[in-house]
């Protein structure tokens, strides 16, 4: 009977552990949200989060963008190829891109680099009580600290996503014209013609939410974290997996939203 | 208006705290005098540190009582609990200075968040502080990672005498330094304490320290208070338990738990 039970009640008990801690990750948002509407505001505190991830993320973002579209075009024709349809690539690349690998590969690029800086300095300052200093100096650690992150990552992330779309639609462009011999300008006529404003405001709303959930799983795994430098390397790595996995899910629950209309 | 005797300017009674299942305080009692300085002794892990943190709010008690000029704070809200805040100041163990900050940013935190004072006039002021214990003017540009141990301490407690509190906790301030530091940093909190005329409460295990700090000492000891009395008659105040900890015997009431 045991056999049968306990992984059933370890099953149980799995559930309910994650239903909690989805609620009080939900609580902690609000929370920091409601902190975006009461003064005082930490503007310095948000320029330096937004030129963190909007800034210094570009290299890596920009470099993922051009070889995802360069790889694109390739299969893509290989794929089109054998229906005489290689007309379509120009379009197929442009959609995926905008809306779709624009956003998830930028945010799995951010969730590496953010996630893990936020969960770090934020997991070191509370185990070594910058934390509960800032308490007793006046000051609210989550507006100070939580905050202005969260808003950084919902505003940084659509304005690298729309650097990642050129970026990969050119990417695209350059393998077609030089490797593929599509004429430069029938390529970009049929990419410009094909898109619709809808397309890239989809990848950019997913990309908003994205720099959200990378900001929020980064924030609170440091927040939260407890025990030392082993404490705060459990959540970093827990920051990184977690956004990352947030991150490909919430994309389909978006694609389906906007798809549905 | 009651003289400091009627109303101390902090009381603690059975206050109580467990994480997880481990009872950390279990019925704290404790009067400290206004501007009167409390030196609390005990062992490491005996709960020292959870005891200030229960006073700054920092910590929530299970049970139990804290009452600061009379009034339970446990039962404020939030917006008294901050004004409340405003007036304290802390020392934390291992400094917790920010270290994305400049050592300026650092001391002058409190009044920047209180808006008392402009960014502008922040490093004067920062400069005027740390010449208090002891340090130049140019150290207020370095980062604390910059600094030497007894220096960390000399901008903590820079850090939480700049906002001028009238009460403030000091948590293991002389811990890790060579015992010349630490009398220099006893010397500088004892002079700060003063000047600011405010009520002081520091946590040490070290004998030498506490004489100089302070003006009554009271003894932690398996979650609850076992003595108070004058500081000055540590080592040979009578009770067991106290004279074992202050002169470091091995024998004695107290069996030091390796393991819990
Ligand atoms: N936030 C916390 N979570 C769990 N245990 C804690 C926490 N804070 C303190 N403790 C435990 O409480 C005990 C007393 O801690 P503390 O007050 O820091 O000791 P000390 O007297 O050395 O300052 C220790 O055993 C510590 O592990
Ligand atoms: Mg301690």
């Amino acid at each position: 009977m045991d056999l049968v039970l306990n992984p059933l009640a370890a099953l149980g008990r799995g559930v309910l552990g994650g239903c909690r801690t989805a609620g009080n990750v939900a609580l902690f948002a609000l929370e920091a949200l409601s902190h975006l509407f009461r003064p005082p505001f930490y503007g310095r505190l948000f320029l330096r989060a937004f030129v963190e991830i909007a800034y210094f993320s570009l290299p890596v973002v920009a470099l993922t963008a051009v070889f995802t579209g360069m790889v694109l075009v390739l299969q893509s024709y290989t794929g089109f190829a054998r229906f005489n349809a290689t007309g379509a690539v120009a379009n197929l690349v442009v959609l995926s891109i905008t809306r779709e690998l624009g956003p998830v590969l930028a945010g799995l690029m951010v969730a590496g680099r953010i996630s893990a800086s936020f969960a770090a300095e934020i997991g070191t300052m509370r185990v070594t009580d910058q934390i509960d200093a800032l308490t007793t100096l006046s000051t609210n650690p989550m507006k100070y600290l939580v905050a202005p992150r969260l808003l950084a990552g919902a505003v940084a992330m659509p304005l690298l996503v729309v650097v990642a779309d050129i970026l990969g639609v050119m990417g695209g462009w350059l393998i077609a014209t030089l490797k593929l011999g599509f004429v430069s300008s029938g390529y970009l006529k049929a990419t410009f013609d094909f898109l619709q404003f809808d397309d890239v405001i989809s990848g950019l709303v997913k990309a908003s939410v994205f720099g959200f959930v990378v900001a929020l799983m980064g924030t609170w795994c440091g927040y939260n974290s407890k025990g030392g430098a082993q404490g705060v390397g459990g959540a970093t790595t827990t920051a990184v997996v977690t956004s990352s996995i947030l991150i490909l899910a919430l994309d389909y629950v978006l694609t389906e939203m906007f798809f549905a209309q | 208006m009651t003289g400091p005797a009627a109303t101390p300017k902090i009381r603690m009674r059975g206050v109580r705290k467990a994480f997880g299942s481990k009872q950390v305080l279990d019925g704290v009692d404790l009067d400290v005098g206004a501007g009167s300085s409390m030196v609390i002794l005990g062992g490491s892990g005996s709960g020292k540190s959870v005891t200030i943190k229960c006073i700054l709010g920092l910590v929530t008690p299970d049970a139990g009582e804290i009452e600061v000029d009379g009034v339970n704070v446990l039962k404020l809200g939030r917006r008294d609990r901050e004004a409340l805040g405003d007036r304290i100041g802390m020392l934390f163990q291992n400094g917790a200075l920010f270290d994305s900050l400049p050592v300026w940013e650092n001391v002058c935190f409190k009044l920047l968040a209180q808006n008392r004072i402009t960014r502008a006039k922040a490093r004067d002021r920062a400069a005027e502080v740390l010449a208090q214990v002891g340090l130049a003017a140019s150290v207020g540009e370095l980062s604390p990672a910059e600094l030497s141990g007894g220096m960390q301490k000399r901008v903590a407690l820079a850090r939480a005498i700049a906002a001028q509190p009238d009460i403030i906790f000091f948590d293991e301030p002389t811990t890790g330094l060579d015992p010349i530091m630490g009398a220099v940093i006893d010397g500088l909190i004892v002079d700060c304490v003063k000047k600011l005329g405010a009520t002081a409460v520091s946590i040490t295990h070290d004998m030498a320290s506490a004489r100089r700090i302070g003006d009554e000492a009271a003894m932690i000891y398996k979650g609850r208070m076992v003595w108070t009395g004058p500081a000055a008659t540590l080592g040979h105040s009578g009770n067991a338990m106290v004279d074992q900890f202050a002169n470091g015997e091995r024998e004695g009431p107290i069996q030091m738990e390796l393991r819990r």
